[in-house]
């Protein structure tokens, strides 16, 4: 391959490259967020589930050859991580909070104990679509390899923002999110709406881990998330439990987190530790701006711990 | 939750003692160890097959598994913390180990020199530290001379650039790590004093993202051979690989992962080392305190040349690597200055592989584009 001399116009192009691909684990982790929290529950434990959908993804995608299957295993197996905790939270006095510490590390140890035979193998990619044929500039073609993953998440973005704005599943989700007691007025099992909106949200997580070990960067290790589950949860409030706003905050903190690797490729190399902390100034700095000193924790479900 | 409130204290107790009881019951009712059988910890930070830093060191620990009359303890994924002693308190007081290798930079200074004191009887073997006088005489450090494998890696490299510019990952900018990319860079530049190096530091030993982005911004630059220096060398190589920049391997052999890309490697040799280690230690020998050695002493090796090695690059690597294996080579000799202008060695000045002041390495040197801070 001949490389083109793009200097300085790799840092944008890394931003964007970078949006595209380290974005994906965040959009589904914290739609899936989204999703659970607005019905009134918040689920820590989705960094184990992220974690154990990584390396469910990879084992089964090795083991049938179809990065497909893997995909579908990972959604699986984040569901009943996900239909445990809506499970255990149905109790009287248990608290979700707690129970998704417990979780996250649970799934965090299983994933190890299960994935210690398949960190060596190599198991098949998820394909990618070139949206760069057109360009002759091979990074820009780099840049561009969008994965299916990415685009059904954006597509899964605008789809939740419909559900919850005019359809009958998602009225019930935001009734149950908003007051359990309406809910039950309304002859609504408040338990149940959330045991699977929690499903449903581990198994977004599930996929998001996929994508981590069959895409992006496309190996199954233990280090592979580095926290990444817990920054989506912490997305979905910077979101405003919006879908859309989820979308764009995960690419927002996808972009910025190319930025360290790309500033130093150019040689802007000093202080780069200071660089690697862009994702979190640019929240801080994004949460300061938008806040509001009249209407605290705006569009916020007012069933969720956080808010009571 | 109403039994645990009636649960009083004093029966809590009963239980919790009983219990304890049962556990030490059965810790005893374990088949005991062979008489006389010696029993040797290895402690990794982080997965023993990472294709990398713990990889190379488990495969020394299965090494001396095979030996006759030897138990091996092993625990991976023990941060550089509080966890690292207790680690090797539990190893000493529960399995009996009187020979340790923990095997982690950050697991000497200050976990083994705490502990080292209060167990007189227990041999510390620290991988990497620099053991100095006045440490306690019952630890001590070993590593080899890699960056003489990086040297060679930048001859391959050399070779196979057609950007002239190479690019290396690196975790973090301590000496070693240093040591390898001024290694890499000079190795190259033997072929072609044009090239250049770029690198990236990702700031953690293993961050898999952040080394995969690292990766495509310096192929995105131009850079078509890529090496590394973390943990585990995975991502790094599968992702130059997709993106068709070769790579030259570090810590352990790459080459399943990167197929014709894979021009060869440093890799570290421990099995020889750890089996001679424990047999002098099993022998009542003396162990030097500060245990050094490269290529010649079988520390360090190198991955078979690739397919994508040129015959003259093939030509040049084996007879640079006759030169290391003599002794006395030195890969930082003058007239050579840092990346900022400041003289490293005047003319005729070299430090050779064995030199201790490597061993503090603060410099990138001439060529080079990066920070160390």
């Amino acid at each position: 391959m001949d490389s083109v001399e793009i200097g300085l116009w790799g840092v944008p192009l890394a931003i964007l490259g970078g949006a595209i691909r380290v974005s994906t684990p965040f959009i589904f982790v914290s739609l899936g967020e989204c999703l659970t929290e607005r019905s009134g529950r918040i689920n820590l434990g989705l960094e184990g589930t992220l974690v154990f959908g990584a390396m469910s993804g990879y084992a089964i995608a090795y083991e049938t050859g179809s990065p497909f299957a893997g995909v579908l295993a990972a959604a699986v197996s984040g569901a009943c991580f996900g239909l445990l905790h809506g499970w255990i939270c149905k109790f009287k006095g248990v608290n979700d909070i707690a129970v998704g510490i417990a979780m996250m590390l649970l799934g965090m140890g299983l994933a190890f104990f299960f994935g210690k035979p398949y960190i060596q193998p190599v198991a098949p990619d998820l394909p990618s679509i070139n949206f760069g044929w057109w360009s002759d500039v091979p990074q820009v073609r780099a840049a561009l390899q969008v994965n299916v993953l990415f685009i059904l998440g954006g597509l899964l973005a605008l789809a939740m923002a419909w559900m919850f704005r005019s359809t009958r599943v998602g009225l019930t989700v935001r009734v149950v999110g908003d007051s359990t007691d309406a809910a039950r007025a309304m002859g609504l099992d408040p338990d149940r709406v959330r045991l699977l909106s929690t499903a449903m949200g581990g198994a977004l997580a599930g996929v998001g881990g996929a994508y981590l070990s069959l895409f992006y960067p496309g190996s199954w290790t233990e280090g592979i998330s580095s926290g990444q589950g817990l920054m989506a949860i912490a997305l979905v409030i910077f979101a405003r439990w919006n879908p859309v706003n989820c979308f764009w905050a995960s690419l927002l903190f996808g972009g910025a987190g190319a930025l360290g690797p790309a500033l130093q490729s150019i040689g802007i190399s000093e202080g780069y530790y200071l660089f690697f902390a862009a994702p979190y100034v640019l929240t801080l700095g994004l949460l300061i701006l938008t806040s509001s000193p009249d209407r605290a924790m705006q569009g916020a479900p007012l069933e969720l711990s956080l808010t009571k | 939750m109403t039994t645990f409130r009636n649960l009083d204290r004093r029966s809590f107790l009963g239980t919790t003692a009983a219990a304890l009881g049962a556990a030490a019951l059965g810790g005893l009712a374990r088949p005991a160890q062979a008489a006389g059988d010696l029993s040797v910890g290895f402690i990794y930070v982080g997965p023993k097959d990472d294709f990398g830093y713990n990889q190379a060191h488990a495969e020394g620990a299965a090494a001396v598994k095979a030996m006759a009359g030897v138990t091996v303890l092993e625990e991976e994924n023990v941060p550089e913390s509080q966890d690292v002693q207790n680690t090797m308190e539990s190893m000493i007081n529960f399995d009996g180990a009187t020979l340790l290798f923990p095997t982690s930079f950050g697991y000497f200074n200050p976990h083994i020199l705490e502990l080292a004191p209060k167990y007189q009887d227990v041999r510390f073997e620290h991988c990497g530290g620099l053991w100095a006088e006045g440490n306690p005489t019952n630890a001590g450090s070993y590593f080899g001379y890699i960056g003489m494998g990086q040297y060679l890696n930048g001859i391959a490299a050399g070779h196979a650039t057609k950007s002239k510019k190479i690019g290396f990952v690196a975790a973090k900018p301590i000496p070693q790590v240093l040591n390898n990319i001024n290694s890499f860079l000079l190795g190259a530049r033997a072929v072609d004093p044009e090239i250049t190096c770029q690198v990236i530091f990702t700031g953690e030993w293993s961050l898999a993202v952040k080394e995969a982005e690292a990766t495509n911004a310096l192929a995105d630059q131009g850079c078509d051979v890529i090496t590394c220096h973390v943990d585990g060398p995975k991502v790094v190589c599968e992702t130059a690989v997709s993106r068709g920049a070769y790579v030259c391997g570090y810590h352990a052999d790459q080459s399943p992962l990167a197929g014709d890309m894979y021009l060869t490697g440093a890799e570290w040799n421990w099995a020889g080392v750890y089996t001679d280690l424990v047999a002098s230690f099993m022998a009542g020998e003396e162990i030097p305190n500060f245990l050094r050695g490269g290529l010649a002493d079988g520390f360090i090796k190198m991955s078979p040349l690739g397919p994508a090695v040129s015959d003259a690059g093939r030509a040049q690597f084996e007879a640079v690597k006759a030169e290391i294996m003599a002794g006395g080579f030195a890969a930082i000799k003058g007239p050579l200055k840092d990346n900022a202008g400041n003289i490293i060695a005047a003319d005729g000045e070299a430090f050779v592989e064995t030199d201790v002041k490597l061993e503090s390495m603060d410099y990138l040197v001439d060529g080079v584009m990066g920070s160390t801070s």
